[in-house]
């Protein structure tokens, strides 16, 4: 019988290879990257933990509620002084901060980037695979060239969180661009519009409720991925989740499992309603405020035309 | 006087490699040959026209006959493939990306048939959205944006969404967003053809009286016929990308230039379009108030007629001479048959067929067609009408279903 076996192609080796040769010649960079991100998430966490849990929980009810409802402010302000209660509150604060600056890089990264697939039909065919890469690649395989790069801690926490999170701000921009009518970006050229006046006043308005969705997804992905970062030391609930598993701990899973449920919940009703055109109690008060200020335009009008 | 816009031998074709289609075009090849051989399609076939300024130009034809893509090469929003476009004089196609905008932001202003309304800006901020891409200042642009909306009786709706208003007001602040750029040249993509029939009469109507106010060259495409006809000073049937006729709404229905003009205007109610001039007649004989009664007898027995209309100077009609009066006289050698000059029938150039014609069944004589200064400028017998009307006969008023 004539063996039919090939020879196994070297793919991982190859990626491995490449990862180490990274580490090699651009240890100076990752290190920068890595000092100035650790840097910025503890002084957050830090800054956050300084303020007493009560006042920050008034803060952000406030916070929810300009931007939302009264109702959601309520039950996001009780959800989060349970999690006070359960002793979990640092890491509550952690993983916040984890979330907020992975889903601020993964936005920064990402809405230009889906932004610029719709100026190039290149780019696009070059990302639309990377994309669904990034996206179907079990998560877990992200922490290995992570804890390389940036070794153990928040850093390569935040690295898998960005990669994983980025991909639905990338599509989500690139749909809701594409998807405003064509008539409208016609009239706006019509105009006399240039390109940036285009993207500006016309394709990032209307695409806005898309972009959004984007956000809302990212944070979602950002939140979930939280507890396979502390795989690789990332601090915060994913870390006490991974502890109650590896005793085999019900009651501190369960509570650090809720308190994972509760921020996900308050942060996904906190940016779903953004963009969306609702009325909210912060733009009630902004339209307050150009009422008022349109109010006293005229009355200083007037005034000039009297003493005219 | 120069064109206000002007058309040299305008080919457009869409798709990247146009060289080679263009090539063939230029052999002959037909448009359908042109897509067989290069998949490439001929929006504009080689156009040439001259627009007037002032002008209300109509653009005509089915779908898919080039007119929207015509438009579009005015403003530079398409680039002509071979051919030139001149506006004032300069050619689009030479301009730089900056001179493009500066044309576009100044120069022309486009109306569009699904109004193309942000939706999230009020009113007002659609209106004003051509100035702030220009550059003026906010409260200056909110001002000029509420003058337009007065100008267009929607200042009540200038705070409100473009949601909350009805397809007709929409399409109203679609006309106030390009008035309010007081552009010289305004471009008109099938703006009432998203509109119901009333509406649409309505707002044809308010074009009209507003253009007598604004004089802008309009360029208008349609493809509604009955539209055309009532709005255009002059009219371009186009069909697969060509120019088929230009001319005036007269000059069209009562010489098309061939046969698809001719298949294209026959469901025209043209008793509602042709007016008294355009189906007068010269009369075979006249006679001049200055003239004698043996001469106008001595016309009359020529063109076996009983009686003659009777011009003074300048062409202007006097009245009438019957035969019964004229005969007396000329018995008498009496030279001047002033005194027996009777009242004529007449109408006035620019009265509707339909009109004429009740005119005409309670006339006796033949009516005489005047213009506004009483000059005469011909006649319509009986005869006419009734050929006229059967030569049109057919159709039931829409050019295309």
């Amino acid at each position: 019988m004539p063996s039919l076996e090939l020879p196994k192609l070297p793919l991982g080796d190859a990626i491995e290879w490449f990862v180490r040769w990274l580490i090699k010649n651009l240890s100076v960079i990752f290190d920068f990257v890595s000092d100035v991100l650790s840097a910025v998430s503890g002084a957050l966490s830090d800054g956050l933990l300084w303020v007493h849990p009560v006042i920050l929980i008034i803060i952000f009810s406030i916070i929810i509620w300009l931007i939302t409802n009264k109702l959601t402010a309520i039950l996001s302000a009780i959800g989060l002084a349970l999690v006070w209660n359960m002793g979990l509150w640092p890491e509550l604060v952690d993983t916040l901060v984890l979330v907020v600056v992975g889903v601020a890089i993964a936005l920064v990264i990402g809405i230009p980037t889906g932004i610029l697939m719709t100026r190039s039909r290149k780019l696009e065919g070059f990302m639309r695979p990377i994309l669904d890469f990034m996206q179907t690649m079990p998560p877990f395989v992200y922490l290995i060239p992570a804890a390389m790069l940036f070794g153990i801690g928040v850093v390569p926490g935040l690295f898998a969180t960005v990669i994983f999170a980025i991909p639905p701000p990338v599509r989500l921009t690139y749909l809701g661009i594409t998807q405003v009518p064509l008539e409208m970006k016609e009239m706006s050229i019509a105009f006399g519009a240039n390109d940036r006046q285009v993207l500006r006043k016309v394709e990032l308005p209307l695409a806005l409720p898309s972009i959004m969705a984007g956000v809302n997804q990212c944070i979602m992905l950002g939140i979930s991925m939280v507890v396979i970062a502390s795989m690789i030391g990332a601090r915060g609930l994913g870390e006490v989740v991974l502890y109650s598993l590896s005793r085999l701990d019900l009651s501190l899973g369960f509570e650090s499992g809720l308190a994972i449920v509760i921020l996900a919940m308050v942060l996904d009703r906190m940016s779903r309603n953004v963009g969306s055109g609702k009325q909210t109690p912060l733009s009630r008060l902004i339209e307050k405020y150009n009422n008022y200020r349109k109010q006293k335009k005229e009355e200083n009008k007037e005034e000039i035309e009297q003493a005219a | 006087m120069t064109a206000k816009i002007e058309a040299k031998n305008l080919v457009k074709i869409y798709g990247e490699n146009t060289d080679k289609a263009l090539e063939l075009f230029n052999q002959g090849l037909s448009r359908s040959e042109i897509i067989q051989e290069t998949g490439l399609t001929v929006g504009v076939a080689g156009v040439n026209f001259e627009i007037a300024e002032g002008e209300i130009f109509v653009i005509i034809g089915l779908s898919g006959s080039g007119k929207s893509t015509l438009l579009r090469c005015i403003n530079g929003l398409l680039m002509p493939t071979s051919g030139s476009l001149l506006v004032d004089g300069k050619a689009v196609e030479e301009l730089n990306e900056e001179q493009l905008r500066k044309l576009r932001g100044e120069e022309i202003s486009m109306v569009f048939q699904h109004f193309a309304l942000l939706p999230n800006r009020t009113i007002t901020d659609n209106v004003a959205f051509g100035l702030e891409l220009r550059g003026v200042p906010y409260e200056d642009r909110r001002e000029r944006a509420q003058k337009a909306l007065i100008s267009v009786g929607l200042e009540e709706w200038k705070d409100k969404l473009p949601d909350e208003l009805s397809g007709g007001m929409k399409q109203r602040v679609g006309l106030a967003r390009a008035l309010v750029m007081e552009s010289g040249i305004l471009l008109m993509d099938e703006p009432f053809g998203a509109l119901d029939a009333l509406i649409r009469a309505e707002m044809q109507e308010e074009l009209v009286s507003l253009q007598r106010e604004i004089k802008k060259t309009v360029v208008f495409v349609t493809h509604d016929l009955d539209e055309a006809l009532r709005l255009g000073d002059r009219i371009a049937i186009m069909r697969d990308g060509a120019i088929e006729q230009i001319g005036t709404a007269d000059e069209i229905l009562s010489e098309p230039a061939n046969d698809y003009v001719d298949r294209f205007i026959q469901g025209v109610d043209v008793s509602k379009i042709l007016d008294a001039r355009s189906i007068s007649k010269w009369p075979r004989e006249l006679v001049r108030d200055t003239e004698s009664a043996s001469v106008a007898l001595h016309r009359m027995k020529k063109a076996d007629t009983d009686y003659l209309f009777v011009l003074g100077p300048r062409y202007k009609l006097v009245g009438l001479v019957t035969k019964e009066d004229l005969l007396p006289l000329a018995q008498k050698r009496e030279k001047s048959f002033t005194d027996v000059i009777k009242e004529a029938n007449t109408v006035s150039a620019d009265t509707i067929m339909r009109d004429v014609y009740s005119e005409l069944r309670s006339a006796e004589k033949d009516l005489a067609v005047v213009d506004e200064n009483g000059r005469f400028l011909g006649v319509i017998t009986h005869s006419v009408l009734l050929m006229t009307l059967d030569e049109r006969k057919g159709g039931d008023g829409i050019a295309e279903s």
